[in-house]
């Protein structure tokens, strides 16, 4: 008599969008080349660039970019870091997962911060947006590798995709915030001495904006410290990969050995991005929340960065 | 005085469709009626009013006022929803975008009342805003903007950062970036109100000492009604969105016209706002002898005088009975207690140097006697009229 949970289950989604994504994958294949390409040719380029420079050259490179956009304490953590993590025997690793994140820093700069500055200039345009990025940080990043895969097949390359991806909102909800959150009567004042658009944005609103963008920016490293790691289900090289082989083969030891080259790469980036963001008074990030966050597996409710985010725009 | 800035019959309801609004106030409604009406705030209420070249024309009002709104439909930063502003005879309303911003990089220009500095620019750089957006060369900017420096005291803080400087300085950096465009009307928002009372008081005077050599024409908005009267040569004070008066300090604070100005005026120091030219009985000659000239009440009434010399020298006050037996013939004695005041001294002043018993006379800038002062004309022009009690004196 009574009627079960079981007995409702007829709803066909699991076919339909098994079927869509099929019939995007099939249909719509020269459009994702076209996606995959740029992502492709940036990342070959960083990688082969990073592998090319050796390592006493590269802890220099390191040090000196860690001192001058942070300090010499992080620049001497940094070198000290890279020293364990060669000593860990996962250089090589680490390495292909720095030129994933680098290449990621790039693609979200390049189309995140313009759709930032578009969402802060119309309000219409925020309000498509803003849902999508709530979406976005609010499914768990695994959830895009089954479409990535589908859509642009497995290994480093779809990975960095789904990096890109996952990495972007931060930077855009960031961008759109710093420039809301410049000072109204600064605004006024440069329409009041004549300022036209493209004036206001460049001369007033992007300038005031910079360290809440940085401070997104910081976000953004981690997010894609953190999906850097995950693509490994999909084939993905890098620290990740050493991980997931340690799970798969019981192996205790390398599963740790990656973990703990992953935290060190993870405070390095976050120390010298955190720093660049605060240096103009801007936001301060949260590695402890993100690492968290990266123990239980990428297994997130909602990005750090949302939460960060909406914190601040409640501030307003 | 020819009108710079002519403001015809504005309007500004804040919304996007105003006319149900515009409607209800041309049906005589007010600011309250029209917001429980239909939810839509009143911001100016049929305000006309213009403002003669080179004068200091101070909006006045509290806050909801409207004279916030008021300074930024001027420059179209709050867009008026009805009405016309001329700058010159040109309606500014009907502008187009290019149109506008010419109007903002060479015509009118504004100071804040939190600053709005460039906080990342050195006050140099604030300074030349607005010649950088107009497309000025580096060197040229750059040079106008030390001028501008040096004319309001801060040359040795051109390479500062705004956040290094005191309120009084930024301000005058909001100024310098103001006039260094050279627009000849000026929209001062509250300028002074963020700044500490002795900042502020030696702000006003630094205004009004430029202003002498600027002729400027000056918009100030101000929520204080003794700023209005320190600066201003005309106020209009503002309530609800309309314009309720409209003149000279003086004169507003002679006739405030409605309670709700005579409540600003009550507070006025009048002793330093009228002088004694303001207050005093005008004296003309009523008698020339030989033994000197008698100077008695303009209008005729017997009353103490003053007797002068054949060179007007001044000899000291007759009495009114002394006077007539001065023309028959007899040679008065002048009491020599007495003081001069030039005709432009507050009646503060002339308080201090007043003294038991004695008269004071009246000298215009050459020094010739026009008038006199008793110490009950003194005391009634300090005292505010309709203050408690005063009405039953009489």
């Amino acid at each position: 008599m009574l009627i079960k949970a079981d007995d409702l289950a007829g709803l066909p989604v699991g076919d339909c969008i098994q079927h869509g994504v099929q019939w995007i994958a099939l249909n719509l294949r020269p459009f994702f080349l076209l996606i995959k390409w740029p992502v492709e040719r940036l990342l070959n380029f960083n990688d082969s660039v990073l592998h090319a420079i050796p390592f006493p050259l590269m802890l220099l490179l390191m040090f000196l970019l860690a001192w001058r956009l942070a300090s010499l304490g992080v620049a001497a953590f940094a070198l000290v870091g890279l020293i364990v993590i060669a000593m860990l025997g996962v250089w090589d690793q680490a390495i292909t997962t720095l030129s994933l994140i680098a290449t990621a820093i790039v693609f979200c700069a390049v189309i995140g911060i313009p759709i930032g500055i578009w969402c802060a200039r119309s309000e219409r345009v925020w309000r498509i947006v803003r849902p999508v990025l709530d979406i976005m940080q609010t499914t768990p990043t695994f959830v895009y590798l089954v479409p990535v895969v589908m859509l642009f097949g497995v290994g480093t390359v779809p990975g960095e995709v789904a990096v890109v991806i996952t990495a972007m909102p931060p930077l855009i909800r960031f961008t759109h915030l710093g420039i809301r959150m410049v000072d109204h009567e600064i605004v006024e004042a440069g329409l009041a001495f004549g300022a036209d658009k493209r004036q206001l944005l460049w001369e007033v609103q992007l300038p005031l904006a910079i360290p809440t963008i940085l401070g997104g920016l910081n976000q953004t490293v981690l997010t894609a410290m953190v999906m850097s790691v995950v693509i490994a289900m999909i084939g993905a090289e890098g620290l990740g990969l050493v991980v997931l082989q340690g799970l798969g083969r019981l192996d205790v030891g390398q599963a740790a050995i990656g973990g703990i080259a992953i935290v060190l790469l993870a405070m390095m980036l976050d120390r010298i991005t955190q720093k660049l963001a605060q240096s103009k008074g801007g936001t301060r990030s949260a590695l402890l929340p993100v690492l968290a966050r990266f123990i239980r597996g990428g297994r997130m409710s909602r990005s750090v960065a949302a939460d960060t985010a909406h914190d601040a725009e409640k501030a307003l | 005085m020819t009108e710079r800035l002519k403001i015809e019959h504005l309007y500004k309801v804040f919304t996007d469709k105003p006319e149900r609004a515009l409607a209800m106030l041309n049906a005589g409604k007010n600011k309250s009626e029209v917001q429980e009406t239909l939810g839509q705030v009143v911001g100016l209420d049929d305000v006309s009013l213009s403002v003669p070249s080179g004068s200091m024309y101070m909006i006045m009002g509290l806050s909801g006022s409207g004279k916030s709104t008021l300074a930024r439909c001027i420059n179209r930063l709050n867009e008026p929803s009805a009405g016309k502003i001329l700058l010159d005879d040109e309606d500014i309303c009907t502008l187009d975008e290019a149109g506008l911003r010419d109007v903002r990089r060479n015509r009118i220009s504004m100071v804040f009342q939190h600053f709005a500095l460039l906080p990342n620019r050195r006050v140099i750089e604030n300074v030349e805003f607005g010649l950088k957006l107009r497309g000025m060369s580096a060197g040229e900017r750059r040079k106008r903007a030390e001028e501008v420096l040096g004319v309001v005291g801060l040359a040795r803080w051109a390479y500062n950062l705004p956040h290094e400087l005191s309120g009084g300085m930024r301000q005058r950096v909001g100024l310098a970036r103001a006039l260094a465009t050279d627009a000849d009307i000026l929209i001062m928002d509250e300028a002074f109100s963020a700044l500490d009372p002795l900042i502020r008081t030696e702000m006003q005077d630094e205004l009004l000492r430029l202003q002498r050599t600027l002729s400027k024409t000056i918009l100030f908005i101000t929520h204080d009604f003794q700023e209005a009267l320190k600066l201003g040569s005309r106020i209009a004070i503002m309530s609800e969105g309309r314009l309720v008066r409209e003149g000279t300090p003086q004169s507003i604070v002679l006739e405030p016209g409605s309670d709700y100005v005579a409540a600003f005026t009550r507070e006025v120091d009048r002793g330093r706002l009228f002088d004694a030219g303001s207050v005093m009985t005008s004296l003309v000659t009523i008698l020339r002898s030989p033994n000197g000239i008698v100077l008695g009440d303009a209008s005729g009434e017997p009353g103490p005088g003053f007797m002068l010399d054949a060179d007007e020298r001044i000899l000291g006050t007759v009495t009114a009975s002394e006077i007539e037996l001065a023309r028959g013939g007899a040679m008065p004695r002048p009491d020599t207690r007495f003081t001069c005041v030039p005709a432009h001294t507050k009646l503060v002043d002339v308080a201090s140097r007043y003294r038991a018993g004695g008269t004071i006379g009246v000298t215009d800038d050459t020094g010739r006697l026009i008038g006199r002062l008793e110490a009950g004309q003194i005391l009634a022009g300090i005292g505010a009229p309709g203050a408690a009690g005063a009405h039953h004196v009489n």
